[in-house]
């Protein structure tokens, strides 16, 4: 059984009668990084939400580490699409805070000392008695991350981290975030828009049709090497492969309805040529 | 910006100056003492001659209530000559207790109300009819029922101050950002602390303010109550005074209202300052 485990989940909201999205079935393996992707309003973060605890579903169930998901928890952390720092307290207090949640028996030396490990993590040594206002959009989102990964969570939830970021910025934190992913060997479920940021970061990514009654629509197995790096990933025929077809779904083939009787979505692997790259459907 | 500051003081003295030689020029004693029919029937009235309700006091005589209730602002002669600094005592002493009182109840239970969108819209009733009503118009019902004149005023004061706080504090509390609640969820911060860590902070600002608005309003009705139920305060001196017909001096405690007024309001604005956070 995979570490999470997502079966049938649905979501409508009272007074609309098309759900925002249903019958969607999805896993992640321990230690797999997956993106999901599809345009604006088809349910993205309602999903991330569900997944968090945060949002009931009206239908389906969440099984995470063999358990039910019935509410939040410490064993996921959560890097919210707005950042969502405490602006009262600076950078330091804002991840102890998690810190002080997580291990509530540790004594202050030993949770600043945790949080000022996983702010050098990502970078912001110089700035932990900062406060948020005083950060740029690139360095609040840093300190988001820092806070959810201090608390070393089962799994982590990252809504569009770097929606809000130049292209410069967003590179460096994407690199970042890969290191700290690859040394921790972190589950992570993320949200993006942007198809690069998914082939650079992924192993899997999720394509999502467009609502109402969006469902996961295809599985993207990105047969990259895990050591992939922005700068060589450019020069892999695979790449661009890939890039296209993740393109050519959200351009032209988002708005398709599901084919009769499917009920789990196609995984295909656009990045190697021959017969395993068309869906086995 | 130096310089503006410095150009607006100057401003500032200026008017001020041209305030006072209006008033001096205004307030000369005039040659032939025209009074009318009216003033004088007044002056026999209330049993002072005419030199002494002559008009309105010139501006240094009021300099010399101020020399006068300022050299010694602690005597205590008796109820009716008590020192400026003993009256005073004796107004923010009333204003504090009902302040303090009204926070001890608005703060739980706006934190109460703000957290229940149901106790939100049960009780906005109530409070929506009982927050326009002057306050003074509990003096009967509290006399009677409390049967003390000082912890009638204390009353009024917290019957004042209580809606602002209590409002604000619902308010805030009730608009505590969705984010930084979900935050707490997900680490799982248990409910006291959650309210003592995220929302109280969160809605520090929108409390203070109710707070600043409830003391702005408590210095307007402890005067005014003064008056009403008297014996002590700078409320009962203006109208003591005013009995004296001794206007400078009623000029003098209008000064000293305004400024302990401007005080307090200076201190909330620093505690303001104190929890305002930037996004
Ligand atoms: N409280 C609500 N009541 C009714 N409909 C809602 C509510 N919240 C969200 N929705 C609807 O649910 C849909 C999915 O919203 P969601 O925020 O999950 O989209 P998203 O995929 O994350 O979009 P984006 O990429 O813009 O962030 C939207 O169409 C929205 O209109
Ligand atoms: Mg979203």
């Amino acid at each position: 059984m995979s570490f999470l485990q997502v079966e049938n989940l649905a979501k409508s909201y009272p007074g609309n009668d098309a759900p925002v999205f249903e019958n969607v079935n999805l896993t992640l393996d321990k230690g797999e990084f997956v993106c999901i992707i599809g345009h604006s309003g088809c349910g993205k973060t309602t999903i991330l939400n569900a997944l968090a605890g945060l949002e009931v579903a009206s239908d389906g169930n969440i099984m995470m580490d063999g358990r039910e998901v019935i509410g939040p928890g410490l064993d996921r952390g959560v890097v919210f699409q707005s950042h969502a720092l405490m602006p009262w307290m600076s950078v330091i207090d804002n991840v102890m805070f998690g810190v002080r949640s997580r291990w509530p028996d540790w004594s202050k030396a030993q949770i600043e000392q945790q949080a000022t490990k996983y702010l050098e993590m990502v970078g912001l040594g110089h700035a932990l008695h900062k406060k948020p206002s005083m950060l740029s959009g690139g360095m609040k989102q840093r300190v988001g991350i820092a806070r959810a990964f201090a608390i070393q969570p089962k799994m982590l939830l990252l809504d569009e981290p770097f929606g809000a970021l130049d292209a410069l910025t967003r590179g460096t934190i994407q690199d970042e975030l890969l290191n700290i992913v690859q040394a921790t060997a972190q589950t992570v479920f993320m949200i993006t828009h942007d198809v690069d940021e998914a082939i650079l970061l992924s192993d899997r990514i999720l394509l999502m049709s467009n609502g109402p009654r969006a469902r996961i629509a295809e599985i993207v197995d990105v047969t990259l090497p895990r050591s992939r790096t922005r700068h060589d990933m450019h020069h892999d025929p695979r790449y661009y492969r890939i890039r296209n077809h993740l393109v050519d779904f959200l351009v032209s083939r988002s708005k398709e309805p599901k084919p009769d009787g499917e009920t789990h979505p196609p995984v295909v692997r656009p990045g190697e040529d021959g017969p395993s790259a068309t869906s086995p459907i | 910006m130096k310089k503006e500051h410095w150009k607006s003081l100057l401003l500032t003295a200026l008017l001020f100056a041209l305030f006072i030689g209006v008033w001096f020029i205004a307030t000369q004693p005039k040659e032939s003492a025209q009074q009318t029919a009216a003033q004088d029937e007044y002056a026999a009235l209330m049993g002072k001659g005419a030199a002494k309700s002559g008009g309105f006091p010139p501006p240094q005589e009021i300099g010399k209530a101020i020399v006068n209730h300022l050299s010694d602002p602690f005597k205590d002669n008796g109820p009716n000559d008590k020192g400026i600094a003993i009256q005073l005592g004796h107004s923010l002493g009333r204003v504090g207790m009902g302040f303090v009182l009204a926070i001890l109840v608005a703060l739980p239970l706006g934190f109460t109300i703000g957290m229940s969108p149901l106790l939100y819209r049960a009780l906005d009733p109530f409070i929506q009819v009982l927050k326009p009503i002057s306050p003074l118009a509990w003096m009967p019902l509290a006399l009677y029922t409390i049967k003390d004149s000082d912890l009638s005023g204390i009353f009024v004061i917290f019957i004042c101050s209580v809606w602002p706080m209590l409002i604000n504090t619902a308010f805030g509390v009730a608009n505590v950002r969705r984010d930084w609640l979900n935050v707490a969820r997900t680490l799982e911060v248990q409910p006291l602390r959650k309210a003592l860590t995220v929302i109280l902070p969160a809605a520090a600002p929108t409390i203070l303010t109710g707070m600043r608005i409830s003391m702005g309003i408590a210095w307007l009705v402890i005067v005014a109550a003064e008056m009403l139920v008297g014996g002590t305060g700078i409320g009962y001196f203006v109208w003591n005074e005013w009995n004296n017909l001794a206007l400078p001096n009623v000029i003098f405690a209008i000064l000293v209202i305004g400024i302990v007024g401007m005080a307090l309001d200076r201190c909330f604005a620093t505690l303001q300052k104190l929890v305002s956070y930037t996004e």
